[in-house]
């Protein structure tokens, strides 16, 4: 019995793993996705918004789906084609952090867009007068001002991702609710495991809850706030 | 490709029984969670603090933890329970945890209610002083003034934020999919999926629907924004 338990607690390590990398690589797709929107290019405007509007009209474990099951064909066609004999899997971990990383790429687009929108355009204006080039004005005016904006949308970003992950175990990744699904099918005890997962996700997102809000307090050093 | 498979009429005929419990559940759950989130939007606006902090706990569990364990739970989880075991095979209301539907539903409302009353109660938090103050000075009761004042204005500005988490609703239906025996819009998908070995027609299929479903919800709701929300807008002259 303890030792189930001891292996939910093993496998909320990759839960965290795969978080994390699906992080990263919604961050990277959410500052195309906005360079794409706020670009003067019309095609890329048309391309970041058609990324934004289906990702998020897709329910998530329908594109994993996709992703996993298409994916894995669609690589083993190319494989053949290529004049190979062997076949491949797709990792269900790649899987799940390219697809959560995609998808929250897509509600990241949208935090990071508005972002950028709410700092006064004066400010990137008076860097180019003062000779900054657009790499140098994104990097030493823009950004930094972005994450200020940008962290409570961000925060529930994440949060939700994080949730989310939860949904790799169906395509048979070994994080903390597919293990906490084995263990309750092999002890007959679903209740406990189920309750166990639960609170170590109410954990995770109580933890990044509090460090977002120290981050955020940071970030907000020097702005007034105005009661009403 | 290979879309005539999808097109057959059995094919089609699993798809259209799997919108129909997809909806079913969507609306359903939303009616169920509505009832709900008012009650617990009153609870955490309430004046006793007990009720305050015993729902505000609520909201934040729920809102803490994937939706699918919260559906494991109910769906094995309580089903192990020996008191709801004595139960569910004659006495009423227990008799319906033995069935996929309802705990799927279950979860789902519990949910749906969760992230709505939250909403809710910051709205009616942000009533603003006055509308109340006039209220009284007119001499209406504490009950009148809920029904008439607050929440009429509350529920409308909630609306824009609750369209998103109807929207959050349809797509979380597909986790209907990971209870066996459910045959939801996605595990639809799945089952063209396993029988044909077509994965990118069976789900690229079911993600079109969702993509229409979401469309057709967003335009009904903007509908209705434009019409309770209209005295927020500029004024038309």
């Amino acid at each position: 019995m303890n030792a189930y338990y001891f292996s939910i607690l093993q496998g909320s390590l990759m839960t965290v793993a795969v978080a994390l990398a699906s992080l990263a690589l919604a961050v990277v797709f959410g500052l195309l996705g906005a360079a794409a929107r706020l670009s003067p290019n019309r095609l890329a405007v048309v391309a970041g918004t058609a990324y934004t509007t289906v990702i998020r009209g897709i329910p998530d474990l329908v594109l994993m789906l996709l992703v996993f099951y298409g994916g894995t064909m669609g690589l083993n066609y190319l494989v053949v084609a290529m004049g190979s004999k062997g076949s491949v899997d797709i990792n269900p971990f790649v899987a799940g952090v390219l697809t959560l990383g995609f998808i929250y790429g897509a509600y990241m687009t949208e935090t990071f867009r508005g972002a950028i929108l709410a700092i006064p355009r004066g400010q990137s204006e008076a860097a180019l007068a003062f000779g900054m080039g657009r790499t140098q004005t994104f990097f030493r005016i823009i950004a930094p001002q972005m994450v200020r904006y940008a962290l409570p949308g961000f925060t529930n970003n994440w949060l939700v991702l994080i949730k989310s992950t939860a949904l790799v175990s169906l395509i048979g990744l070994q994080e903390m609710t597919y293990i906490a699904k084995q263990a309750s099918a092999a002890t007959r005890s679903p209740f406990e495991f189920f309750l166990f997962t639960a609170a170590l996700f109410l954990l995770f997102t109580s933890a990044s809850l509090w460090v977002l809000r120290h981050v955020n307090a940071r970030y907000r050093l020097g702005t007034q706030r105005v009661a009403l | 490709m290979k879309w005539d498979i999808i097109f057959q009429p059995q094919n089609l005929a699993l798809y259209s029984q799997g919108i129909l419990t997809t909806l079913h559940l969507l609306f359903a759950s939303l009616a169920i969670g509505a009832v709900l989130a008012l009650a617990f939007a009153l609870a955490l606006t309430s004046r006793w603090r007990v009720l305050r902090a015993v729902v505000g706990a609520y909201t934040y569990v729920v809102r803490g933890t994937p939706l699918l364990i919260q559906i494991y739970l109910i769906y094995y989880g309580l089903g192990q329970l020996e008191w709801i075991q004595a139960r569910w095979d004659e006495l009423w209301p227990w008799t319906y945890f033995k069935e996929p539907f309802f705990c799927a539903l279950l979860a789902f409302s519990l949910n749906t209610a969760g992230y709505t009353a939250e909403m809710l109660a910051g709205a009616i938090r942000e009533t603003s002083a006055g509308e109340i103050e006039a209220a009284q000075a007119y001499g209406m009761g504490p009950v009148a003034i809920l029904w008439r004042i607050v929440l009429p204005s509350a529920m409308r500005r909630t609306l824009p934020a609750y369209s998103n988490e109807v929207v959050m609703m349809l797509q979380s239906t597909s986790l209907a999919s990971a209870v066996p025996s459910m045959l939801d819009l996605t595990s639809a998908a799945s089952r063209v999926y396993s029988k044909y070995y077509l994965p990118f027609e069976a789900f690229l299929f079911a993600a079109g629907i969702y993509l229409l479903a979401t469309f057709a919800l967003v335009g009904i709701f903007r509908l209705a924004e434009r019409h309770f929300l209209a005295y927020l807008g500029p004024q038309k002259t």
